[in-house]
């Protein structure tokens, strides 16, 4: 009786053992080199992030074009939902299976997905082609303890997005240029039209040019400083307060924000909102824009100080642990050229990360492409940290909190400025 | 679970078998020759439960007194070797979770929550099972149409109580504003979200609850009703004395079920709220999700937070045990 005992013991112990193993992550693949890139044979899983039904259908022709120039290479197309991606990816990357070879990986993820070792460097690899054709701003936020990490696929920034009909009946040819003016032309819609005049986002990342504009900003990345409570900021959450206040923006909701102000805007409910080039397709699918020419895209008013946004996009980076680094590296070439993003900008009016690719004319015939251009080089790139994707959550909880009336300005970014604190404990 | 009450008296049982020799075999080794085909069946599920269970159960509480985040714990990707450097730190985490403000609220929260909704889900099941018991017009009817929440996947009623309390164009708004009142920012509010997703969750929780009941209410014999009438005993001292008692047993059960599944009743708080405004909406469990899955991953603050409700759980349940055994149940 006791060796039956002992048996299931061994059984169990084994069994924890393996368990036990296989946190332990995969060997190394080995990284063959192959002299032609048109011979490199194999699968590659790649994760999207668009939106299947108005941008996913211009990655896959352009995935067929790959499949044609390489034709050893099969590339699966997964879209994954932009808020899980990074989670799902995060997961599985740990995990060592399910990952994909390639991820659409969003400029803020990058730096964290590297410095957690997911990532394979792209320097000196055919992966990236050409690198000083990149913007500046796109470009640093590939860049993970100098290098490189991913390659910068498309860009964008905030903008005024606005319903040229409603700002007209308003009395407002122009689109405000401040935030004064943006009050103001607020509240003219609001009087004369049926319309409300600003519909906010109630989101932290939609927070940042008003930030940006009276001069603040979240950290200090030389001085390894947090300066989320500074008085810029405090000037910068009082003027959005103000807005709601004044009636200039409704009160937003902070449940479905988004989803809410594009409706919003789409159904002529409201004249303006602060949104990006991805927004673009799905607006033009709304009643008021059947007419394309009705919106309006115009830089995010300034502050006191200045004008300015954050600088977002996608970029294309490779799973250190993939089985076929070549063809990837192939892969994430071809996506990236001028003549891919290209078609990228012409399509779908994502914008470009290649300096060259805005001479070419399909891009320079994109009126919205050509609008979001100039906006596009006052952006201000974010701190490319591997925290900097924990600094929204505290940030948005605070936005809940002064929009719900339970915080002033000054008691949220303190209770923001405590939780910084907390995420990264060695800045002062 | 029987290998692991079954082994501690094992070897002192067979080490005192073995001083005295010519004694009577141990009480565990009668058990064992007497028993061992039982023994070799649950073995299989012994293994699993241990692999399955216990090994994370023993990993989780082993994180969770060290500093282990996803940025420390060692690993080879690729190209890529990050070492391991997470170290032992003793109940640290636990003291820094029981120091904060923060839990303390989530506690309250998640006590409240936990008793509204058990609450109004025993209240409004029993109702409607006694009003179901009696002979009716359309009863089979009203069944189905009442068991119908409990077959609409959770997260499928989450997203469309979320629409329904959409502040700007939600169905609950429409309403209102049709009868002329505004429009309330139902989840905006940390009053009016907290009300919201009680709602939801009694909506989803009640049938279970009514369903249990009248299975309890058909196992009374309705003599004892019959003989209460003829006693001439009123409705509510027949509900009193007889429907109340009779369902004890049922009652004790999902009630201590229904208090588990609530207290971690993660997809209703997540999906309607994701935990907003601010953190308003957060129980124990949303929390310790957040903790765990948002930038860079902390294992062991999460593992903390995890073997702390798991506890709180535990003691919730032994304490339920210990009393209604103490009143004579024989659970």
């Amino acid at each position: 009786m006791r060796r039956l005992l002992a048996a299931v013991a061994v059984a169990a112990l084994t069994l924890t053992a393996t368990a036990c193993g296989g946190g332990g992550g995969e060997a190394a693949a080995p990284t063959a080199s192959v002299t032609d890139p048109a011979k490199i044979t194999g699968e590659l899983t790649w994760w999207d992030t668009t939106r299947p039904d108005s941008e996913g259908p211009t990655f896959q022709a352009l995935i067929k074009e790959f499949e044609a120039q390489y034709p050893g290479i099969k590339v699966k197309y997964v879209n994954v939902p932009s808020d899980q991606a990074q989670n799902q990816f995060q997961t599985a990357a740990q995990a060592g299976t399910g990952a994909p070879d390639v991820i659409r990986s969003e400029v803020a993820w990058t730096p964290q997905f590297a410095s957690l070792g997911y990532l394979q460097p792209l320097d000196g690899t055919r992966a990236v082609d050409d690198g000083s054709d990149f913007l500046s701003g796109p470009l640093s936020s590939t860049k993970y303890n100098d290098k490189t990490y991913a390659v910068p696929q498309v860009t964008d920034t905030l903008a005024l997005i606005y319903n040229r009909r409603l700002l007209k009946e308003a009395g407002h040819e122009e689109p405000p240029r401040t935030v004064a003016e943006l009050k103001q032309a607020a509240l003219n819609v609001k009087d004369k039209t049926d319309a409300d005049g600003l519909a906010l986002n109630v989101d932290s990342y939609f927070l940042l040019p008003f930030m940006y504009g009276e001069g603040g900003d979240l950290l200090d990345v030389q001085s390894k400083k947090i300066v989320v409570n500074s008085p810029a900021n405090v000037k910068a959450i009082e003027t959005v307060a103000d807005l709601i206040n004044s009636g200039a923006a409704p009160k937003p909701a902070t449940t479905d924000s988004y989803a809410n102000a594009m409706t919003a805007l789409k159904e002529g409910k409201a004249a303006m909102i602060y949104n990006g080039p991805w927004a673009l397709s799905e607006i033009y699918q709304g009643k008021e824009f059947k007419d394309r020419s009705n919106l309006g895209i115009a830089p995010v008013p300034a502050g006191s100080v200045k004008a300015g946004a954050p600088t977002g996009g996608w970029n294309l980076a490779i799973y250190a642990g993939s089985k076929n680094i070549p063809a990837a590296y192939e892969f994430v070439r071809f996506m990236t050229t001028v003549k891919a993003q290209a078609k990228i900008a012409k399509e779908i009016s994502l914008l470009p990360t290649r300096t060259s690719a805005y001479a070419d004319p399909a891009v320079q015939d994109n009126p919205d492409v050509a609008v979001f251009k100039p906006i596009m080089d006052t952006a201000v790139p974010r701190p490319w940290i591997p925290e900097g994707g924990q600094l929204f959550q505290p940030l948005l909880e605070g936005y809940q909190s002064l929009v719900g009336g339970q915080a002033t300005p000054a008691d949220m970014l303190k209770k923001v400025d405590e939780q910084y604190h907390g995420i990264m404990k060695d800045w002062s | 679970m029987a290998v692991s009450t079954g082994q501690p008296p094992a070897a002192g049982e067979s080490a005192r078998g073995r001083s005295r020799r010519h004694d009577s075999p141990g009480r565990l080794r009668r058990a064992l020759s007497s028993h061992w085909y039982a023994w070799a069946m649950i073995a299989p599920v012994a293994v699993v439960m241990l692999v399955l269970i216990g090994w994370p159960l023993a990993r989780g509480v082993y994180l969770s007194l060290t500093d282990a985040t996803e940025a420390n714990m060692g690993r080879t990707i690729g190209v890529n070797v990050i070492p391991s450097t997470y170290e032992f730190v003793g109940l640290d985490n636990y003291l820094q979770i029981l120091t904060s403000g923060l839990f303390w609220d989530k506690v309250l929260w998640t006590v409240t929550w936990t008793v509204a909704c058990v609450g109004l889900h025993y209240g409004i099941g029993l109702g409607l099972a006694v009003m179901l018991n009696r002979e009716l017009r359309l009863r089979s009817l009203y069944r189905v149409l009442l068991i119908l929440p409990w077959a609409v996947p959770a997260f499928v009623a989450a997203f469309i109580w979320r629409y329904l309390y959409n502040s700007d164009y939600g169905v609950i708004n429409g309403f209102l504003k049709v009868a002329g009142l505004s429009g309330v920012g139902w989840l905006d509010d940390p009053v009016t979200a907290k009300i919201a997703v009680i709602a939801v969750n009694v909506w989803i929780g009640v049938p279970f609850m009514m369903v249990a009941m009248l299975g309890g209410l058909q196992s009374i014999p309705a003599e004892l009703y019959e003989a209460a009438e003829v006693d001439g005993a009123s409705s509510w001292q027949r509900f009193k004395a007889i429907t109340l008692p009779g369902l004890r047993q049922v009652s004790t059960t999902v009630v201590l079920l229904g208090t588990i599944w609530t207290f971690n009743m993660f997809p209703i708080i997540f999906l309607v709220t994701r935990g907003g405004p601010g953190s308003e909406t957060e129980i124990l469990v949303t929390y310790a999700f957040r903790e765990a899955f948002t930038g860079i991953r902390n294992y062991s603050g999460s593992a903390a937070w995890g073997v702390i409700i798991l506890a709180m759980l535990v003691v919730l349940a032994v304490g339920y045990r210990r009393t209604l055994r103490s009143q004579g149940d024989p659970w």
